[in-house]
């Protein structure tokens, strides 16, 4: 208890940071399931492929040290480059794995085998990656690159962690700073833009009602790419913002982080995007708060009791459903 | 009292199951003592329920009665809280005031399969029946309604189980003759003709063994001839000693067959009396708008 | 595909027109050639780069697993991605009270397994299934971590280090059964090569097999008992359309939690006959994985059909060790493969269950249908 008395906002605030990434991965797998009731469980890959895609863009244009615009440049390079690769591979996944079967109407356990299929597939090609170059004989320049393909891969950006300002007694950092602002301005984008613009309210008519709008004149198919699209852009974003924070990446880093934004995105009510961003954050504090409380090897039982006990009380998450409805 | 069947495809070959509709057989004896041997009285009363959604108000202080032995129409415009009455009398909804009461006891906040085993059943406006399942296990999910025993009874295939599962059978035989289903009981509910589906849904009711029988449109989509077929077959279900409510927007049908008819408009009453009067009843053609519904 | 089908249900059709005894002799022949599998080593079947006894005890082991679950998402329409949890809470109970907090003989520790399975079952399942179904899966997903974690972090239970000594079932040994070794198509009786009738010990694997075939036999036709019976219907209702269901008289939770609770019961005494059989288990073994793979190999079976899901778990349990050369490239493999599968053959490898009656309706639609295309 005086654990976390003694250390509240530093555990608040670092939580709330770690929590951010869960928030935007959370993002992709509620407006996915909103829209097409569907449990993206390869969506943990999709966030793993953009960490590598950072770590290897920032290797080859030699990111070290770095302050100042140096290290402004840096961030928007590998931002850029890990929500590019993310959202390229978003859509190759709609493409391969889900189109096919909605073209089929498949039942939802299939796609979910199919997602599932999807998620192996692209792990393991990342934690294969060694082997095609050395059927071809491996250059020794790539081996940082694709060498020792099942172990960490670290990440080379090394800011310098500088305490900028207090809150109470914690100092907030400047990594605090960049993650959670990135964040923040990710998520108001993305809540405005379903808010108001004519694609984000397709997205909603999607979710609600899928025939109706296509009734109303809605291209689905574009909608559903969309979704896609945005999900992969946010789960980049939170590869980078990882990276920040966690230093190093590997080929089955998605997993765990998947499956705790998942349940964020439950927690908060799942088709619901406010509530999958209060449900990363609210997990990302009760994690932390869990550890000192119980000890960090507790963290997860923390997590997962916490999603089982909101859905008792609130079966609907904490902000309920919104997206589209529950089956009427 | 089955129709001959067409003269293209009595050659050679298996026979061609789609193309013949199936005839109820209203021969056949489904009575149950229990239930055929009720004492006269109100069996049902809804008494001013209202059911709030939000601001809107499905059902507002909603009074009727159903007796014993009777046939009562609901009917009423598309919107009037037809649909959502059979539902709080079933369960689906709790009504936000007033109460209903079957047998004299109010059915409180039991649960719907509670009701169904209390004696209420019913059929539903959109057809839901079980429909990877076929005809027979459709209708034997229904009668396992009535019946009592376990998973241990099952797996040590005790008598008691034995003898209900033999009860059921008969049962479930008795009705799909009944409903004229007998040659389709092992095809699955998703591949029977729609007339087929709607009578297969009121005799899975009929199963639960019910006091009350409530239908949902069951005429809905039928040609004339069905239709009349179908008012034959629900008189018959009265006759046999089942109470029956039955919401039907076909005027003739309705008139054809009840007893007493109840009006409901935006979540109201606005009439309630024997057919005759319903018909000549200013409100509710206005309620109407005088669509001409029985030329259907 | 028609005459694939048609094939099928011809040899079907000859086999049911056979004279009752001539069905039985050869269901029994049947059995008899699946227990003496690993004796027999027949070429082109037998795993070659590892003991082809103890891949067939996983085949049959995972086969229980499978059914158990089949229940849960075949039968009762439940998502369940917790699978592992029933099985970790099977095994370790064997664990506890055979070897680390008491010895117990085996034959004891499995029925309290069960029932410790069950009662987690029960109280996992009571306050969650009221919940959405595909809130369901994310529940369950957390259980199985939720029991792996704990078992992790307390080391009266397991710590890291896991628990070893796990008893083994009784021994009797009777008599010794030489193997068949072949070269090229001829086979050969070596007596050098024998497994003992019956002697559960560390080098062979082929009594547990017999032992966890028996359990899957078992509960096949337990599982036969409850389909055909009110049960089983209730939960193809359930699974059909809940809410009709419930209003055709199905107390639609109690039956949800009984497939939960049975699942859970046949997971754990899969558990604690793996724990038996491997003598030492630690949280590792008990990952999330492992329930991606049951829910794969239930729904790849085809769900709902027993026989189907029995033939998935032993083809996913015996191809990646058949083709052991492909190792790295396995679950690459398996991911691409679950995903052909769901793309060409959704309805899974056995098509869902059909009745005897139902069957015989199907066949006339197909001569039917032959007619037609006349």
């Amino acid at each position: 208890m005086d654990l976390l008395i003694n250390h509240f906002w530093e555990l608040t605030i670092t939580g709330l940071s770690i929590g951010a990434v869960y928030s935007l991965v959370a993002l992709g797998y509620t407006l996915v399931y909103g829209v097409l009731r569907l449990i993206n469980f390869a969506h943990s890959e999709v966030f793993m492929w953009g960490s590598f895609a950072a770590v290897w863009v920032l290797m080859a244009v030699g990111a070290g040290k770095a302050t100042g615009i140096g290290l402004v440049g840096f961030l928007l390079v590998g931002f850029l480059a890990a929500m590019t690769v993310s959202a390229l591979v978003a859509l190759l996944l709609e493409l391969v794995a889900y189109r096919p079967l909605r073209k089929r109407n498949a039942p939802p356990l299939i796609s979910l085998i199919s997602a599932i299929g999807a998620s192996f597939a692209l792990s393991e090609l990342m934690g294969l990656r060694d082997k095609p170059f050395k059927w071809f004989g491996l250059d020794d320049n790539l081996a940082p690159y694709v060498g020792r393909p099942r172990e960490n891969l670290p990440f080379p950006l090394l800011v310098e962690t500088k305490r900028l300002f207090p809150v109470f007694n914690y100092q907030v950092t400047n990594i605090d700073v960049i993650v959670l602002g990135s964040a923040i301005v990710m998520m108001v984008i993305l809540d405005q833009f379903v808010k108001r613009s004519r694609l984000g309210r397709g997205i909603r008519a999607v979710a609600q009602d899928s025939e109706a709008a296509a009734l109303m004149g809605v291209n689905r198919d574009r909608v559903i790419r969309l979704t896609f699209l945005i999900g992969g852009l946010m789960a980049g974003a939170a590869a980078m913002m990882y990276l920040l924070k966690i230093g190093v990446t590997r080929y089955n880093a998605g997993f765990i982080l998947g499956v705790k934004a998942f349940t964020a995105a439950v927690l908060g009510g799942i088709g619901n995007l406010r509530g999958a961003l209060l449900g990363g954050f609210v997990l990302g504090v009760a994690e932390n708060y869990g550890s000192a409380l119980f000890g960090t090897q507790w963290k997860d039982v923390v997590a997962f009791l916490l999603l089982i006990v909101i859905l008792l009380f609130r079966p609907t998450g904490l902000l309920g459903e919104s997206l589209g409805k529950a089956r009427a | 009292m089955s129709e001959s069947t067409p003269a293209a495809e009595r050659s050679e070959g298996p026979p061609r199951l789609e193309a013949v509709e199936s005839v109820p057989d209203t021969s056949v004896d489904i009575r149950v003592e229990e239930i055929a041997e009720l004492p006269p009285g109100k069996m049902l009363e809804v008494d001013d329920v209202t059911l709030r959604f939000g601001g809107v108000k499905a059902l507002d202080g909603v009074s009727f009665h159903i007796n014993t032995g009777e046939i009562l129409g609901l009917i009423g415009p598309n919107g009037a809280g037809k649909t959502t009455c059979f539902n709080v009398m079933t369960g689906v909804y709790q009504p936000t005031s007033g109460a209903v009461r079957f047998m004299d006891e109010p059915l409180g906040k039991r649960n719907k399969f509670e009701i169904t085993k209390l004696g209420i059943a019913r059929t539903f406006q959109n057809i839901r029946l079980f429909h990877n399942m076929t005809a027979l296990e459709n209708v034997l999910v229904g009668a396992d309604a009535h019946h009592s025993t376990g998973i241990f009874s099952a797996l040590l295939r005790l008598p008691k189980h034995r003898a209900e599962e033999a009860e059921g059978m008969a049962r479930a035989q008795e009705l799909l003759k009944f409903m004229g289903l007998e040659r389709r009981a092992d095809e699955l509910a998703r591949n029977l003709p729609y007339g087929d589906q709607r009578r297969l849904e009121i005799a899975r009711a009929l199963a639960t063994n019910p006091k009350l029988l409530c239908l949902d449109e069951p005429a809905a989509g039928f040609n004339p001839a069905e239709k009349a077929r179908l008012m034959e077959l629900i008189q018959t279900i009265r006759d046999q000693g089942y109470t029956v409510l039955l919401i039907e927007h076909d005027m003739k049908l309705v008139m054809g067959v009840t007893d007493r008819i109840v009006v409901l408009e935006f979540g109201k009453k606005i009439a309630e009396g024997l057919p005759a009067d319903i018909r000549d009843n200013p409100a509710v053609v206005a309620a109407y708008l005088g669509v001409d519904e029985s030329a259907s | 595909m028609n005459a694939v089908k048609s094939f099928f249900h011809a040899m079907g059709t000859r086999f049911r027109e056979l004279p009752r005894w001539a069905k039985v002799l050869l269901a029994v022949a049947a059995v008899v050639f699946v227990y003496l599998l690993p004796i027999i080593n027949p070429p082109l079947i037998t795993t070659t780069d590892s003991d082809f006894g103890a891949v067939l005890f996983l085949c049959a082991l995972y086969s229980l697993v499978a059914l158990g679950l089949n229940i849960v998402i075949g039968y009762a329409g439940l998502l369940d991605l917790g699978y592992i949890g029933f099985f970790a809470v099977g095994a370790f109970t064997v664990g506890v009270l055979g070897s680390s907090h008491a010895k117990l003989p085996l034959l004891l520790c499995i029925p309290i397994a069960m029932a410790a399975t069950l009662i987690s079952g029960v109280l996992l399942g009571a306050p969650t299934l009221r919940v959405r179904g595909d809130y369901l899966a994310i529940v369950t997903l957390g259980f199985g971590e939720i029991i792996r974690l704990i078992l992790l972090n307390t080391d009266w239970l397991s710590g890291a280090r896991g628990i070893s000594d796990i008893p083994s079932p009784p021994s009797w040994a009777i008599f010794e059964i030489p193997h068949i070794t072949w070269q090229g198509f001829t086979a050969f009786v070596d007596l050098e090569n024998t497994t003992t009738f019956l002697e559960f010990g560390v080098t062979d694997s082929i009594p547990y097999y017999w032992l966890a075939l028996t359990f899957v036999i078992i509960v096949l036709f337990l599982d036969w008992l409850m389909q055909n019976s009110r049960v089983g219907r209730a939960w193809e209702a359930t699974r059909e359309d809940e809410d009709a269901a419930e209003l055709m008289g199905v107390p639609t939770f109690r039956f949800k939690l009984l497939a939960f609770a049975t699942g859970a019961a046949i997971g754990g005494l899969s558990g604690a006959l793996f724990a038996s059989k491997q003598a030492f288990i630690n949280p590792d073994n008990f990952t999330i994985i492992y329930s991606v793979l049951f829910v794969a190999m239930v729904v790849v079976g085809g769900q709902g059909n027993r026989w189907g899901v029995i033939v998935a778990a032993t083809l996913l349990t015996w191809a990646p060790e058949k083709f052991r050369f492909l190792s790295d490239g396995r679950f690459l493999l398996f991911g691409v493969a679950l995903m052909a599968l769901a793309i060409f053959r959704p309805q899974g490898l056995l098509p869902p269950r059909r009745t005897v009656r139902a069957r015989a309706a199907e066949e006339s639609e197909i001569v039917e249908e032959g007619a037609v295309n006349v």
